[in-house]
């Protein structure tokens, strides 16, 4: 399977032609550093991002709380994520990087709040 | 009327204020004050829940909130005074005085040493590029856009185009797509992307939201609300190809396409405006044409970056701080600098030449994309300061560390010269 990854590290946007099955890159082609070779694999085999959104804040309407992934988490189980998120209400006073999700659908990762309220 | 005094007045309490008060107060200035509209500090940062925030400054990868709230704890901790909820009308420079309004005290002068300018700047609209059409509910900046839905917690739409592929636009992509909207296409009338490419990736890839280059929104439909927009293909001219334009169904229209530095108040105490940036001429003490008045952020020149907003912040707010205590530096004269080949424009405007040994980051934007380049800094045919850099890109500021002493003669040039 080849899949065209454009590199993120640095803005010269290298775009790396990696090739590979399921388990593992057998060849990658167009990146110019040794970073960027590690990010091709790492996007090929397991992508990560930092997920952030906001939470409801328990009895008040029109303010809400920022929050994040803690570490970057699993591109493929975002989306799950933020089905838990949508559910999830704080109550008031919260401080950043209080724990507001922990260990989230089991990634071992858990949701922060970025903001002191209240 | 209400009358406060101080050393060091600063109009906005976002990532510049916040920087230019920290730096002010550890130069040595006894009371700095902030004055904000917002009921809280932050700026813009407010809203900007993403992650992507500090990468030069504290080598992390940090969220707007998270950002801001590093400077803030800090300016708290250092007293820093705030005034909240607070309209600046006008300042004076000769006399040193900012009239703003207060929700609790009324009209407020206060009496400063110096005054920095740290307003930011807003979002331009359908208005400014004049789309044609109805004029239905539905259609909004995407800076209003990502206000409403990340803080007031009122979702904009369902199925979203977006016009511009300014960072602003594509974050707001990906946050609409996270919350459950269909973004049925960017639509960007350039031939290349406007924002970061680590943007493109992450917030339009991700999704599978597609990216229409060299095409622009035709006309918006709609009675009540918006219906649809019509995309058309662009010429080498910009001009719309009628005969491709096609109809895409949407509900809501986002506008990304550009800001504007907030500059009325600087307007009205005839400080001189640069007309690439739309933002006050400084020198390297992010100094304007009236000494009094620094400026700094993006009501200079609009940033990519809030940790450039940052650094160059510190600089006016130092030098703030300097000129309030009767400190400043005495310069020999001002050179201009010139932009030379590839480059759009260059802040600071001009340099002081004063006794001080110094070295200065100077920040520019090219004019066109452009691969295997040299950014050069030359004073006639002497080059003073020199980088490569394996692309440029107008949506990415340049950067060159100068040393002041070096420079001979009347002008700095800035160039981009291609490499072999």
């Amino acid at each position: 399977m080849k899949k065209e990854i454009i590199c993120t590290v640095c803005p010269r946007g290298c775009h790396i032609l990696v090739e590979g099955d399921e388990k593992s890159v057998f060849s990658a082609e167009g990146y110019s550093c040794k970073r960027g070779l590690e990010y091709a694999n790492t996007e090929y085999l397991s992508p990560v991002r930092i997920l952030t959104t906001t939470v409801k804040i328990s009895g008040i309407d029109g303010d809400l709380l920022p929050v994040r992934s803690a570490k970057p988490l699993p591109k493929d189980k975002l989306s799950e994520c933020m089905d838990i998120i949508k559910k999830t209400e704080v109550k008031l006073p919260v401080k950043r990087y209080d724990t507001v999700i922990a260990d989230i659908c089991g990634t071992g990762t858990d949701i922060v709040a970025t903001k002191d309220i209240g | 009327m209400y009358n406060i005094k101080c050393d060091v007045a600063i109009i906005g309490g976002g990532p510049a204020g916040l920087a230019a008060a920290i730096s002010a107060k550890e130069e040595g200035a006894q009371k700095v004050l902030i004055i904000e509209r917002d009921n809280a500090l932050g700026g813009i940062l407010q809203q900007c829940i993403h992650p992507g925030f500090g990468l030069t400054r504290f080598n992390e990868e940090l969220t707007g909130p998270e950002y801001y709230s590093r400077f803030a704890d800090k300016a708290n901790e250092l007293g820093v005074d705030v005034l909240l909820n607070s309209m600046v009308l006008q300042i004076d420079s000769d006399k040193k005085e900012v009239s703003c309004v207060n929700s609790e005290y009324g009209l407020t002068k206060i009496e400063a040493g110096s005054i920095v300018l740290a307003m930011g700047c807003r979002e331009r609209t359908r208005a400014n590029i004049v789309i044609p059409g109805t004029r239905p509910a539905g259609i909004y900046t995407a800076g209003s856009a990502q206000r409403l839905v990340n803080r007031q917690n009122i979702m904009v739409g369902k199925k979203v185009v977006i016009l511009g592929s300014g960072d602003i636009g594509m974050i707001m992509a990906r946050r609409m797509s996270i919350e459950g909207a269909e973004v049925v296409m960017v639509v960007e009338l350039m031939d290349y992307l406007a924002g970061l490419t680590r943007n493109r990736v992450q917030c339009l890839d991700d999704f599978g939201i597609p990216l229409k280059l060299a095409h622009t929104i035709t006309k918006i439909e709609g009675n009540e609300r918006v219906t649809g927009v019509y995309v058309a293909p662009v010429d080498e001219n910009k001009k719309p190809i009628k005969e491709k334009e096609e109809f895409v169904e949407c509900d809501t229209v986002l506008f990304s396409v550009g800001l504007i530095p907030e500059n009325e108040i600087t307007n009205k105490a005839g400080i001189s405006i640069n007309r690439i940036t739309n933002g006050p001429v400084v020198n390297q003490y992010m100094q304007t044409s009236k000494s009094s008045v620094f400026a700094c952020g993006n009501v200079v020149h609009v940033n990519d970056l809030v940790d450039n907003v940052s650094k160059e912040s510190e600089q006016a707010g130092k030098y703030a701080a300097r000129f309030a205590m009767g400190k400043f530096p005495k310069s020999k004269k001002e050179i201009p600098c010139i932009t030379g080949r590839n480059v759009r424009y260059v802040c600071p405007h001009k340099i002081a030449i004063s006794e001080e040994i110094e070295k200065t980051t100077l920040f520019f934007r090219v004019l066109a994309p452009e691969d295997n380049v040299k950014l050069i800094a030359r004073c006639g045919e002497e080059i003073i300061a020199q980088k490569k850099e394996f692309r440029a890109n107008p949506g990415e500021m340049c950067n060159l560390l100068v040393d002041t002493s070096k420079i001979a003669g009347d002008e700095i040039t800035i160039e981009v010269v291609k490499e072999d």
